[in-house]
């Protein structure tokens, strides 16, 4: 089933297109990994398939009512943003608000919902807690919480994983994958590229606003490609646990 | 639903006690044949056309600002908004100083407020179509600090111009703010304007919640945001409008009162809607009253009283949290 897709999406700041002519699908089951340099167009691409940035082409997520996109796909943003000093639980729970018909307060499916977020990302004993009391990964913790509570087909997730601890990195991928095999969909923009290499089916490469490569890791995390495009030459070696990736040099 | 109770509480006796007190050295027993029987021809009208409207008028113009306030700090995601930031209250005390410069106030009572309520209307346009549908929070508050330092200049022009002394007194007299000699005529004009403004603001407590993670997670998450910023410019105007017309400028209030309240709901936005409409009425029925009982025989103005309280005690609370403010 495809959750979204993207037919020549552009995106121009004055003449100079950030996003140029992407067309890609994304479809049930697959954890994506969006990769690419710094001002590769990774988060203009998101936040132009949602809707949030003016663009020529085609987004079937953009093109749904807001109250129907609110339910077929959610967005975690880079930046985290928590305005008030709000109980942890309680920003969750705001993740269910697309699901509550006007006037009407969580039921018994919202809070299993939101005890399912709380859970997975490993936030039980932290309910209580006020979230900006909380370090900053625990924050980003909270908002990719907050995000699964939206319990949508679809998850866009623009570097959740970037100030997080190596143990929560891991965890973070384990639980998008987890997703991704639950029959979900899962696009989460990442810079490491080892991470990428082993929970992602499949990785988009992006350069310069433009679509270089997409497809399986081992076809994409090339030595050629992670030249032309990083500017990197990069280590590579398989374990037990997956491919190990290390960039090494810069060329 | 305890901190509803305990405000609601706190209202209805500082309401009570705003209706017993006055100069006119009325007792419990006559205030209340006054006011709910009618005995007593000087007392009811005492009663009945100065202190009750005066009373009511506290609770309109609190809640008014109340709820602005902490509207405004949920949209805008920041502490130190207040219903002034659009620029409002400035153009409809313009309107004001205007009609009581030019002798109209004067001569036709209803000139004042309705020339403020011009001027709130005027405000609001030109907000509109700076930091409408295609604006963001921050041409919303850029427009509002222009309309406002435009208002004000325009105010200070017309003092400047002004032909006597006692023609700027009464005009800065005015702007301080006040309650006193206000009759059943000031809430019947208010009150349309407030109702409109409480609904259009009350309505946008769940959009406020979600607006805590930021414009990007909510617009996400199904909440239109520049309809929430049009419903939210409307519904401040039509509340602070209304209260710059029948109680001229009284600031803090909506600065203040969600401040206080937002550890008591949790810091949630939609709660603090209800909270801060309550608490601001109690607020201002209680400055109100201490305008009344501190200086009796000179007018203390109530919007220099709340200024001379606020400022202070917004400072203490700056102190308290000054780790939390980041």
């Amino acid at each position: 089933m495809t959750l979204l897709s993207l037919d020549n999406l552009t995106v121009r700041r004055g003449e100079c297109p950030v996003v140029d002519h992407v067309s890609l699908s994304v479809h049930a089951g697959e954890c994506v990994g969006l990769i690419g340099p710094n001002g590769a167009g990774k988060t203009t691409l998101l936040r132009a398939a949602l809707g949030l940035e003016p663009f020529s082409g085609a987004s079937s997520l953009a093109s749904l009512s807001a109250a129907e996109r609110a339910r077929a796909a959610a967005f975690l943003p880079q930046a985290r943003q928590i305005a008030w000093p709000m109980a942890v639980e309680t920003l969750v729970a705001l993740g269910r608000v697309p699901h509550l018909p006007r006037g009407s307060t969580p039921g018994a499916v919202d809070r299993a919902a939101i005890d399912d977020a709380l859970h997975r990302l490993g936030l039980d004993g932290f309910r209580q807690r006020i979230a900006t009391q909380l370090s900053g990964g625990e924050q980003g913790r909270v908002l990719i919480a907050r995000a699964l509570a939206q319990q949508t087909p679809l998850l866009l997730a623009d570097e959740p994983i970037a100030g997080l601890d190596p143990a929560q990195q891991i965890a973070t991928m384990q639980v998008f994958s987890g997703l991704a095999q639950e029959g979900r969909a899962v696009v989460v923009s990442l810079h490491d590229l080892g991470l990428a290499a082993r929970h992602c089916t499949r990785l988009i490469l992006m350069h310069q606003g433009r679509l270089v490569a997409d497809g399986a890791p081992d076809d994409v995390l090339t030595a050629d490609l992670m030249a032309q495009v990083f500017g990197i030459s990069i280590w590579r070696q398989d374990s037990p646990l997956g491919p190990v990736l290390q960039p090494m040099g810069v060329l | 639903m305890l901190l509803r109770i305990w405000l609601l509480t706190t209202l209805v006796i500082l309401f009570a006690l705003s209706v017993l007190t006055g100069p006119a050295g009325l007792t419990l027993v006559d205030t209340v044949r006054a006011l709910f029987l009618g005995q007593g021809e000087a007392a009811t009208l005492v009663m009945r056309e100065i202190r009750l409207p005066r009373a009511i008028l506290g609770v309109m113009v609190g809640a008014s600002l109340g709820l602005s306030g902490a509207a405004m700090q949920g949209y805008l995601r920041n502490p130190l908004a207040e219903p002034g930031l659009i620029g409002v209250s400035g153009s409809a005390a313009l309107g004001a100083v205007i009609v009581l410069q030019t002798g109209l106030a004067a001569a036709w009572w209803l000139a004042l407020p309705m020339a403020a309520l011009g001027g709130a209307l005027a405000a609001v346009m030109l907000i509109l179509l700076l930091a409408g549908p295609r604006g963001s929070s921050l041409t919303l508050i850029l427009a509002g600090i222009a309309i406002s330092a435009l208002a004000g200049a325009m105010t200070t022009l017309v003092l400047n111009l002004s032909p006597n002394p006692f023609a700027a007194s009464e005009v800065v007299f005015w702007m301080m703010g006040s309650l006193s000699d206000r009759s059943f005529d000031h809430v019947w004009i208010a009150l349309p304007f407030m109702i409109i403004g409480w609904v259009l603001l009350l309505s946008l407590g769940r959009p406020l919640d979600v607006l805590t993670l930021g414009e990007d997670a909510a617009a996400t998450m199904g909440v239109a945001t520049g309809r929430v910023r049009m419903v939210l410019v409307l519904g401040v105007a039509a509340c602070v409008g209304a209260a710059t017309a029948v109680a001229g400028a009284i600031g803090f209030v909506g600065l203040v009162v969600p401040h206080i309240l937002r550890p008591f709901v949790g810091a949630r936005p939609s709660a603090l809607l209800w909270a801060s409409a309550l608490g601001g009425a109690a607020m201002v029925l209680a400055a109100d009253l201490a305008v009344r009982l501190i200086l009796p025989e000179r007018d203390l103005k109530l919007g220099v009283l709340m200024a001379i309280i606020g400022a202070p005690f917004f400072l203490h609370l700056i102190y308290k949290t000054r780790g939390e403010l980041r």
